[in-house]
């Protein structure tokens, strides 16, 4: 009978639950999905990391290669992201070229890598003007349960933790980069952005990981990306029904508690890979 | 149809506003007309409705020197897969200035959208599609709230039914935590953070955020707090224009 009434009016199925403070699958309107993190499972990347939250799970995989830094800023390398999102994780997204949501998620982890300064550019530059590294980071969502954004910057940042570049030195005389496959470093990492993502309920209620379905009923998203220093790198709210600025407070508490907890688990997987 | 009205202090009500509004370093800002660019102030902005004859609705919005020239369409007929049965399909073009379209056009076409998605009143106009054009004429700073408040004077112009306006306004931090409003390409360049919001004229709410850089939270309250005064008055700005249109037909 609920799976009835669920078919022909979710929303007002929907606010039966938000008024009792909880959700269809029974969590707290503050209470994000069990998190799991998994790094180093693609052997052939040069760091991976597969992050699952609740359902929606996405696989980060980094490949380095090598370039010629760009002309403007010789002493600096790059990082190119792209998210892939493709039929195989839903069927709202069709085959073909990148979509519109795919295209807005790459743009968003582009950003939050520039302005969070996660890696300097600088720290991938082997030879100024002449050599740097390019670090591919390919982020494919393999199951799409609402809440991309937080799971892609997740993933991110462990599979950068998880990268290992091989030593590379300038041979002098013949001008040839050498690469040495047994000694490798990890990368600098210098910040640890986390993001946290809302969905925002007929204008006035907030919860926290939505679903997909949860998403479809929202009348709005906010992500907030936030650093150790309880800095924040990016508040990204597109659109939706518009929030006053004690909002906004509400949910940057909430990034901040979410941030404790993601360094957490981070730490306990980096450790437990050692 | 051109209404050339400056939103600088010492024209009118603004002054007092202007001048109340403190600048992070605690000096009073220069309200003078023609002073620095941004500061607590915005540049000067002037727009014209209905240049174009062939869409349903027109603007071109000019803030200082940064230019953006609206198109839309609407409601109109729309595709199969497209069709929603219970609302209108909101479409958002941005045209760069030079070169094709990429990842970061699509990203704040998909800003505009959303912005505009939660201001039409679709559901009045279900199974058809309301489609915005914005091409960049010329960009000098503030590209993104210009193109924000030249969708919102278009959709006026088409006579979209909305549940409230909403217009643009950028932040730049300098490296001291200084904020001016509606930055130069210069100030940008030079700024640490941008912050972009569109702000709704009911109660003043947040509709879009868009941030580059990193900023402190009381910063970005502070952020917000200068943008919703900045607002009312680029609001006022649109009522002027928008009088002006309708009392000389």
């Amino acid at each position: 009978m609920a799976a009835g009434f669920k078919t022909v009016e979710p929303l007002e199925y929907y606010r039966r639950f938000l008024k009792e403070n909880c959700r269809p699958d029974g969590r707290e309107l503050g209470e994000f999905r069990t998190t799991t993190v998994n790094i180093g499972s693609i052997t052939t990347a040069d760091g991976s990391a597969l992050v699952k939250l609740g359902n929606t799970t996405v696989i980060c995989g980094i490949k380095a290669e090598f370039a010629e830094p760009p002309a403007e800023s010789s002493n600096k390398g790059y990082i190119v992201p792209n998210v892939d999102l493709s039929p195989l994780c839903s069927s709202r997204f069709r085959p073909g070229p990148p979509g519109e949501e795919a295209q807005a998620a790459s743009q968003f982890i582009a950003d939050v890598i520039e302005n969070s300064e996660i890696i300097m550019k600088e720290d991938l530059c082997i030879a100024n003007g002449k050599l740097a590294w390019v670090l591919y980071c390919d982020l494919i969502c393999l199951d799409y349960d609402g809440n991309i954004l937080d799971a892609c910057t997740f993933a991110l940042l462990a599979a950068l933790k998880n990268v290992q570049l091989p030593t590379v030195t300038i041979n002098e005389e013949t001008g040839l980069a050498e690469v040495n496959l047994k000694q490798t470093n990890p990368l600098n990492i210098r910040k640890h952005p986390v993001a946290t993502s809302f969905a925002v309920f007929d204008d006035t209620i907030l919860i926290v990981d939505p679903t997909a379905e949860e998403e479809d009923l929202a009348t709005g998203t906010v992500t907030i990306v936030m650093d150790e220093e309880g800095r924040l790198c990016s508040v990204n709210k597109p659109g939706g029904s518009g929030l006053t600025a004690a909002k906004l407070q509400d949910c940057i508490t909430r990034a901040v508690t979410r941030h404790k907890e993601v360094k957490q688990l981070i730490d306990k997987v980096i450790k437990s890979v050692k | 149809m051109e209404t050339g009205l400056p939103a600088r202090p010492g024209s009118g009500s603004g002054v007092g506003r202007w001048g109340r509004v403190p600048r992070a370093e605690g000096a009073v800002p220069a309200v003078a007309m023609g002073s620095e660019p941004g500061g607590c102030a915005l540049r000067p902005f002037s727009c014209e409705l209905g240049p174009l004859g062939r869409p349903d609705g027109s603007a071109a919005f000019l803030q200082g020197d940064t230019s953006v020239l609206a198109g839309l369409y609407g409601p109109a007929e729309v595709k199969g897969s497209r069709e929603l049965y219970d609302q209108a399909t909101l479409e958002v073009l941005l045209k760069p200035k030079v070169g094709l379209p990429g990842v970061f056009e699509k990203s704040r076409e998909q800003l505009i959208r959303r912005t505009c998605e939660a201001v039409i009143l679709g559901t009045l106009h279900p199974r058809t599609s309301v489609t915005i054009v914005l091409q960049v004429v010329s960009d000098a700073g503030s590209l993104l709230a210009c193109c924000l408040n030249a969708a919102c004077m278009g959709l006026m112009d088409a006579g979209l039914p909305m549940k409230s306006l909403f217009c643009g306004v950028t932040c730049a931090l300098d490296a001291d935590g200084a904020l001016s409003l509606d930055p130069t390409a210069k100030q940008e360049k030079e700024a640490r953070a941008l912050l972009t919001f569109a702000i709704s004229s009911v109660e003043r709410r947040v509709l879009m955020s868009t941030t580059k850089g990193t900023c402190s939270v009381e910063e970005l309250q502070r952020c917000i707090a200068a943008a919703q005064r900045a607002a009312d008055a680029v609001f006022r700005f649109y009522r002027d224009s928008i009088h002006r249109k309708y009392s000389k037909a």
